[in-house]
C-alpha cells in the first residue's frame, strides 16, 4: 500500500455507498460516517448523561452540565442576554467541531474538520445567518456597521471598501483556522510517524516521544479550536446585536 | 416559619443570603462588565503568528475576489483588481491591529467594557 504511506492519505475522501441526486454526487463517504457518528455520540452523551437527572450529579452528569455550562457563561459573557435564544445553536457548533476533533484524535479514523468544505459551509451558514439577524433586527440601520462613528465624511470612500473587506474576510479566516490548524496539526503527526518506522530500532523511539508529546497537544488544540470558533460565532453575533 | 422569626442569627443568614442573591442576579444581568474570556486562549507565539497571517491572507483574498469581479463586470480587467489589493492589504491590518489591541477577534469598534449601547457620545473610544 504504498498510498497509505503518504502523510496526507489520511484527508482522501473514500466513497462508501454511492449515491446521486439529480447530477449532484451526494454519496455516503468517509466524512458522512464520521460526521453522524459525531452527532450519535454528542446526542448520546447529553441524553444518557441527564437520563436520571439527580440533584447531585454524577461523574456523566457533570461532564454534560459543564460542557452546558461553558458555553451557557461563553454566550452571556460575549454576547449578553440577547444572545440567549442563539446558545442552541452555538451550542450545537461547539460540541459538533469538538466532538468531530476527538474521534479526529484516534488513529485511522478521520477528521472532517480537515476539510476547507466543511468548515467553510459551517463558516458560511454562520456568517449568513449572522447577517440576516444583524439586517432584521436594525434594518437599514445595520449598514453602520460599515462606518465607524466618529470617523471623519471624507474618510468614507476609503473607509467603507476596507470594512466591507474586513467583514467579508470573516468566514474565510473562521473556517482557514480551524481547517489549517487540524490539517497541519494530522499531518504532522502522521510524518513523525513515518520517522519512527525508517528510523527503526536505531533511533525511532525518539519521533515516538514526540509524537506522545504531540497527540497531547493535538488533543489540546482540538478542544481550542472548538473553543474558537465558537467564541468568534459569539462575537460576530455580538456585532450584529450590538452593532457599536 | 414564623416562630424562627425572632432568632436574629437565622435572619441575618437569610439577610446574607439575600444580598449574595442580589448580587449574582446583578451580575447576570450585567454580562459585558466582566473580561471577556479572549485571554484565556493564548496559544504562544506560534499561534499568534498563525492567527496574524489568517487574518491578513483571508483579507487579501476578499480584495483579490471583488476586485476580479468589479473588473469583469466594469471591463477594466486589471486596475480595480490592483486597487482591491492594497485596499484588502489595509483591511488585513485592521483586521491584525483589531485583533491584536484586544478588542477581541471580530471587527468591533469599541471595547466592549465600555458602553456597548448605540452611544451619541461617539468620540469616546473610536479615535484610533
Amino acid at each position: 500500500m504504498a498510498a497509505g504511506q503518504s502523510p496526507l492519505a489520511q484527508f482522501e475522501i473514500k466513497t462508501l455507498i454511492p449515491m446521486q441526486l439529480g447530477n449532484i454526487d451526494v454519496s455516503f463517504t468517509n466524512s458522512s460516517t464520521f460526521m453522524v457518528l459525531t452527532v450519535l455520540t454528542t446526542s448520546l452523551f447529553l441524553i444518557l448523561g441527564m437520563r436520571r437527572s439527580q440533584l447531585v450529579p454524577g461523574r456523566w452528569q457533570s461532564m454534560a452540565e459543564l460542557s452546558y455550562i461553558f458555553i451557557a457563561n461563553l454566550v452571556r459573557d460575549t454576547v449578553g442576554s440577547q444572545g440567549r435564544p442563539y446558545f442552541p445553536f452555538i451550542f450545537t457548533i461547539f460540541m459538533f467541531v469538538l466532538v468531530g476533533n476527538m474521534w479526529g484524535m484516534i488513529p485511522y479514523s478521520f477528521t472532517f474538520t480537515s476539510h476547507i468544505v466543511v468548515t467553510f459551509a459551517m463558516a458560511g451558514v454562520i456568517f449568513v445567518g449572522v447577517t440576516i439577524i444583524g439586517i432584521v433586527k436594525h434594518k437599514l440601520h445595520f449598514l453602520t456597521i460599515f462606518m465607524p462613528p466618529g470617523v471623519p465624511m471624507y474618510m468614507a470612500p476609503l473607509l467603507i471598501p476596507i470594512e466591507i473587506i474586513s467583514y467579508l474576510s470573516r468566514p474565510i479566516s473562521l473556517s482557514v483556522r480551524l481547517f489549517a490548524n487540524m490539517l497541519a496539526g494530522h499531518t504532522l503527526l502522521k510524518v513523525f510517524a513515518g520517522f519512527v518506522i525508517s528510523l527503526g530500532i536505531a533511533a525511532g523511539w525518539l519521533p515516538l516521544l514526540f509524537i506522545v508529546a504531540l497527540t497531547g497537544l493535538e488533543i489540546v488544540i482540538a478542544f481550542l479550536q472548538a473553543f474558537v470558533f465558537a467564541i468568534l460565532t459569539c462575537l460576530y453575533l455580538n456585532d450584529a446585536l450590538h452593532l457599536h | 416559619m414564623n416562630e424562627n422569626d425572632p432568632k436574629p442569627a437565622e435572619n441575618s443568614d437569610l439577610s446574607e443570603l439575600d444580598a449574595r442573591l442580589a448580587k449574582a442576579r446583578g451580575q447576570a444581568q450585567d454580562p459585558l462588565t466582566q473580561e471577556g474570556p479572549e485571554k484565556s486562549e493564548k496559544g504562544g507565539a506560534l499561534g499568534l503568528a498563525f492567527r496574524v497571517s489568517v487574518e491578513i491572507v483571508s483579507a487579501v483574498a476578499i480584495g483579490v475576489g471583488i476586485g476580479w469581479l468589479l473588473d469583469d463586470w466594469l471591463d477594466t480587467r486589471p486596475w480595480l483588481m490592483l486597487v482591491f489589493i492594497v485596499l484588502g492589504f489595509s483591511a488585513g491590518i485592521l483586521n491584525v491591529y483589531r485583533m491584536a489591541s484586544g478588542f477581541g477577534y471580530a471587527p468591533g469598534y469599541a471595547k466592549p467594557d465600555k458602553n456597548t449601547s448605540t452611544n451619541s457620545g461617539t468620540k469616546a473610544g473610536t479615535d484610533e
